[in-house]
């Protein structure tokens, strides 16, 4: 009986340190897990901020003026345009097309 | 050993002394065991959980809006605000000038705002970009705290402020579709209750409080190339014509989605300080004007949908003048007889009253009001206005005449713009909206198929040689359209030199994609005409809004290679 009692107890003891020890291990994993999600609120915050300045730099207007100004681009007179149709498309399009 | 074992035993009278005084204090512990856990339990068990556990505010941001193609055009970004508690705050005159200079301002006005009405909460400055806010906190002064807010930027600036609105100091939405879908947009904070430990790390979860609702990405109809585009030549027209105000609404024509909407004057909603409500109206949704001769068509229709008449009926315009009671209507170039269709191309105002005055004045009133006159759009935006159309009973003849040609009757430019789509989608009349689509909204029908594609030929008609509006035309397509050029009202009558001038139309007419709308709101550099002054508007944004949506011409110009052709030429070079 004795000797059943003190496995017993030796028992309750090694559960009772090992929910110690996975309660600490827990709790670490938690403070990474914040750690993480704290991180990913920050990269949130710096992606929006990355999207805001992009969005700066790709403004119409700014392209534009880049366009026409440094590398000198413009918009192609219709006389020097060449469309080029698959034939199918075409033909309905013609059949449709001047009143 | 028995004798001195019962000279050890201890006389009776002590022992149940003792025993008892032993008892007498279990009791008493007990008693205070069983009182502070019975009576005083919430109150302990509280006290001993806030050394440990905390509520943590989980921040939501407002959602994102974007155009069309997910080119963000509001974002919200955390900023920091300086907050002080004047209760807790032990800083001397020094520090003050200190934090004034880093969060720029003088120290008298601090001095002002801590030194006011005993309060807990005193905001110093808000909005301060991250880095200066970390200086605040390496001053480490006591009573002086940081808070996160979240502050609204427009990277389009002026180009999509009344389309879009603003919000205020909170992140409420104060105008435009930030209003109108704030509940979308909005986050709802949340917050959660944890453990913290002596570090104050969280190392456990106890609950959630309230979870947190981040708010919801929107993606609006417009497109912002073409909204550069209308902004930017509305802008030069504007200023060439020294015109008071304008506005120009691009609607897709088989969906009613809003591409492109645009004001004048305008102003920077990334500087809230300075924004004025007379230049933060988004004038083409609420402000009404006499939209002028674009409304002829709407009479047409009605005149050929009764059967009574048919494109080529001819009404007489000479003199040039018709006179109805005591009031007389004038055309600004006198005419002979002319057939419906050139009524629309030369825009007689004396063919389009005797049409008018040739129907019963509930037909012409039913087409109007199903044209969306005197409706609201439905497109949600705040401040609609849904503009001016009498009852038909109450009409005069005189009315009926100039109603016609669109007097005596008030309508938004986006309601004009949507009107069109009744010539542009085979008489259907299309719901407008400001957000995108995922599928094309069914329209109303509201003239046959038949009608509509009469009037939109006479449309096409007004941009030919001989029509009022040769500014209008784009090479490669063909555009059908109609000027308008009306007086302002002003007080009871109308002013003698004040013009309205607008340009409704759309193409490539074979096969409508586009619907521009262009007002000009009085327009003083010499010319007036709609077809001078505001065609040239819808021509310049249609030809580029074609070219980015790369619409195929419909109008051969002698530059269409087939494709055999093409590898012909391809094996030359």
């Amino acid at each position: 009986m004795i000797r059943l009692n003190l496995l017993l107890t030796l028992i309750l003891i090694a559960c009772a340190l090992s929910v110690v020890t996975s309660q600490h291990n827990a709790r670490k994993l938690f403070v990474e897990l914040e750690k993480e999600q704290e991180l990913a609120r920050q990269l949130a915050i710096e992606l929006g901020q990355l999207q805001l300045e992009q969005s700066t730099w790709a403004l119409q207007a700014r392209v534009e003026k880049i366009a026409s100004e440094q590398i000198r681009m413009r918009v192609l007179d219709p006389s020097q345009v060449r469309i080029i149709m698959p034939e199918n498309v075409m033909n309905t399009n013609t059949a449709g097309g001047i009143p | 050993m028995r004798n001195s074992s019962k000279s050890g035993i201890l006389p009776g009278g002590r022992s149940r002394v003792l025993a008892a005084v032993i008892l007498l204090g279990l009791i008493g512990l007990a008693g205070r065991a069983a009182y502070l856990q019975g009576m005083h339990k919430g109150f302990l068990q509280q006290k001993g959980e806030s050394r440990y556990s905390r509520v943590v505010e989980i921040s939501a941001h407002r959602g994102m809006i974007t155009d069309r193609h997910g080119e963000p055009l509001a974002i919200s970004t955390p900023v920091e605000s300086v907050w002080a508690s004047p209760k807790d705050m032990e800083i001397t005159t020094s520090q003050i000038k200190k934090l004034a200079e880093i969060i720029g301002m003088n120290s008298a006005e601090i001095q002002k705002k801590i030194e006011g009405p005993r309060r807990d909460f005193v905001y110093l400055k808000r909005h301060l970009p991250p880095e200066i806010a970390a200086r605040v906190v390496e001053l480490n002064m006591p009573g002086v705290f940081l808070r996160r807010e979240f502050r609204r930027y427009y990277p389009a600036g002026e180009l999509t402020a009344h389309m879009l609105g603003f919000t205020d100091m909170d992140d409420n939405g104060q105008e435009g579709v930030e209003l109108a879908w704030q509940n979308d947009l909005a986050g709802k904070p949340g917050s959660r209750r944890v453990i913290r430990d002596r570090k104050k790390r969280i190392v456990e979860d106890i609950e959630s409080i309230r979870v947190p609702r981040p708010g919801r990405d929107m993606a609006l109809s417009i497109d912002s190339k073409i909204q550069h585009l209308a902004y930017r030549e509305l802008k030069q027209a504007v200023e060439a014509s020294k015109s008071k105000a304008g506005g120009i609404v691009v609607l897709d024509a088989q969906t009613g989605e809003v591409l492109a909407l645009a004001n004048l004057p305008v102003y920077n909603p990334n500087n809230r300080g300075n924004i004025k409500s007379e230049r933060a109206r988004n004038r083409a949704l609420t402000d009404v004007f006499e939209p002028g001769s674009t409304l002829k068509p709407f009479t047409v229709a009605a005149a050929l949908e009764t059967g009574q008449i048919s494109p080529d009926t001819i009404f007489q315009t000479a003199p040039g003048t018709l006179t109805i009671g005591k009031a007389t209507i004038r055309d600004s170039h006198r005419e002979g007889p002319l057939t419906v269709s050139q009524v629309i191309q030369k825009s007689s105002n004396v063919g389009s009253a005797k049409i008018a005055l040739s129907l019963p004045s509930k037909t012409l009133w039913e087409i109007l009001s199903q044209s969306g006159f005197g409706v609201s759009t439905g497109s949600g935006f705040p401040g609609e206005v849904t503009g001016r159309l009498k009852p038909h009973k109450t009409w005069r003849p005189i009315e009926q005449a100039t109603m016609s040609y669109g007097h005596g009757i008030s309508v938004s430019l986006i309601q004009l713009a949507r009107a069109y789509t009744l010539f542009a989608a085979e008489g259907e009349l299309k719901p407008v909206s400001l957000l995108k689509l995922d599928a094309p909204a069914t329209g109303e029908r509201v003239i046959s198929r038949a009608t509509a594609l009469a009037v939109s030929r006479m449309l096409e008609m007004v941009v030919r040689p001989g029509g009022t509006a040769t500014r209008a035309q784009i090479s490669g397509y063909r555009v059908a359209g109609k000027t308008g050029t009306a007086h302002k009202v002003e007080g009871n009558g109308y002013a003698k030199d004040r013009y309205i001038s607008t340009f409704v139309g759309y193409a490539p007419a074979s096969s409508p994609r586009l619907i521009i709308a262009v007002m000009l709101d009085e327009p003083s550099a010499g010319q007036y005409f709609g077809g001078v002054v505001a065609a040239p508007v819808f021509s310049k944004v249609m030809d580029g809004a074609l070219r980015i949506m790369s619409v195929p011409h419909d109008v051969p110009s002698n530059n269409i290679v087939s494709f055999p052709a093409a590898r012909e030429l391809g094996g030359d070079v």
